[in-house]
């Protein structure tokens, strides 16, 4: 690993000011940024750790169910969160894909987003959940839905100097679900990620949202194939036509893992399947 | 670059030690401390070959820089023993023959106490869950999963 300065800023604006320097890299679990380091992949001359910086970890739910979480939250904590596990249930499973428990224990839900991996597990649980994600900067701070943050794998709007203090997630499923399509059961990398979320009232679907991760330069919402959903009662023939057109907003690449066509057919058969379960969770 | 004072609690003790901050925290602990227990496989997270305990929680440590482990409490390997007896995980990889050349047992070990530490009533597929973060190239994981569920009973009706 190439030599670099060690910054440990106890307060957001100072860790912001440091960051803004040119060849600044932050650190929050490291388990990217570390072993980006080791792969000589990462060369930053100036690295900023966020870990004592007070108030940026833990998870809260106010009286409307409205859960926040801060940005270096581990995301094991995710994974175990009761509120997360009963409101975006997505989230909770996608967190779980990761890694192993030892790296779950270290890798951050921020850095997760923030290092912008198309297939990275919690971003369609986040997708589903519209979570909305702050951001400080030098010059204050603004918020940006998580679907405009991405603008290329491993590129997000994020400027030199910002960072992502947290996720709020305003609107409570009534059911979702998560599906890592994968070889091994553990450590493996996501081929393709399906996460749909569903409120219902008397019988209808009032909102759906389908999060797809890995089948298109970034993490997309499938919004023809939602808009399928809402206001309908839940049939058969539906369910095919939304998988279809959720299918149908995809630009997959093939590569070393799987076809581009693997991936499509995928979307269609695991988006239909996350959403007969999100259906029977909203259902219970 | 600049050298960084760390205070790091290891099995008990404190060393008190100045370094770089490109160290990995695996890296302090074997060439700066000299604890060769914990061993480093593939450098890369994929193993468990490097796993301690940090604060609670089973960690890969090849991933960790060791100056962010200041003042945290770390145990590893040469810690578990007490008073001349074994942890009751390390009695029963002996006793059920988990291992072969030795080399993933540290990682196995420590992944394994923090997991009974948390919840030793977990079932055999939970545990085989909890533990894909370990590889054994050696042993084929049958009699490894045999000492973890042999341990987790013997704390579940010590305690
Ligand atoms: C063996 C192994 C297996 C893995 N398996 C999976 C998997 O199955 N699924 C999966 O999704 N991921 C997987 N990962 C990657 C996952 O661990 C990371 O994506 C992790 O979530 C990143 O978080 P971190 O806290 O470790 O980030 P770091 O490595 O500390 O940082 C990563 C990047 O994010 C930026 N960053 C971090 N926090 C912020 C912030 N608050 N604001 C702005 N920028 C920030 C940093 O600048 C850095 O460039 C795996 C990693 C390893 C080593
Ligand atoms: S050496 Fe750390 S996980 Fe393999
Ligand atoms: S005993 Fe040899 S790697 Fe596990």
């Amino acid at each position: 690993m190439k030599n670099f300065e060690f910054f440990e800023p106890t307060t957001l604006p100072e860790a912001s000011r440091l960051f803004a320097q040119e060849h600044a890299q932050l650190l929050a679990g490291g388990t990217d940024l570390v072993i980006g380091m080791k792969a000589n992949t990462e060369t930053p001359q100036t690295v900023i750790s966020l870990q004592k910086i007070p108030g940026l970890d833990g998870i809260s739910t106010d009286a409307n169910n409205n859960v926040t979480i801060g940005a270096m939250t581990k995301v094991r904590e995710v994974e175990l969160s009761e509120d997360i596990q009963k409101y975006h249930t997505a989230l909770a499973e996608g967190a779980l894909e990761i890694g192993s428990i030892q790296i779950r224990n270290l890798a951050t839900i921020g850095g997760n987003i923030a290092h912008a991996s198309p297939a990275a597990d919690t971003v369609a649980g986040l997708l589903v959940a519209d979570a909305q994600v702050d951001i400080a900067s030098a010059d204050g701070g603004h918020t940006v839905p998580i679907n405009e943050l991405f603008t290329g794998p491993g590129q997000t709007v994020l400027k030199q100097g910002e960072i992502i203090t947290q996720f709020r997630l305003p609107n409570p499923a009534s059911g979702s679900h998560y599906i890592k399509h994968k070889i091994r059961e553990v450590m493996d990398l996501a081929f393709i990620g399906v996460a749909s979320a569903v409120n219902l009232e008397n019988g209808a679907i009032t909102d759906a949202k389908i999060g797809l991760a890995a089948v298109a330069p970034t993490p997309i919402r499938a919004t023809e194939a939602e808009n399928l959903l809402k206001g309908k009662e839940i049939t058969p023939e539906l369910i095919e036509q939304v998988g279809e057109a959720a299918a149908a907003a995809t630009s997959p690449i093939s590569d070393l893992r799987c076809s581009a066509e693997h991936r499509r057919e995928m979307v269609n058969v695991l988006t239909k399947r996350t959403l007969q379960r999100a259906l029977d969770r909203a259902n219970k | 670059m600049t050298k960084h004072p760390v205070n790091l609690k290891v099995n008990g003790d404190e060393h008190d030690l100045l370094i770089e901050p490109r160290k990995t925290l695996l890296a302090v602990l074997r060439d700066t401390i000299g604890l060769t227990g914990t061993k480093e496989g593939c450098s890369t997270g994929d193993c468990g070959a490097c796993t301690v305990i940090v604060d609670g929680k089973a960690v890969t440590s090849c991933m960790v820089l060791g100056v962010t482990a200041s003042g945290k409490e770390i145990t590893t390997i040469e810690g578990l023993a007490s008073g001349g007896e074994l942890h009751p995980i390390q009695q029963a990889f002996i006793d059920t023959g988990g291992y072969q050349c030795g080399f993933c047992t540290p990682g196995f070990i420590m992944a394994s106490k923090a997991l009974v530490d948390e919840n030793p009533n977990r079932t055999e597929e939970e545990f085989r869950f909890a533990l894909g973060g370990n590889i054994c190239r050696c042993t084929g994981y049958t009699k490894i999963l045999e000492a973890v569920l042999q341990a987790a009973e013997e704390i579940r009706t010590n305690s």
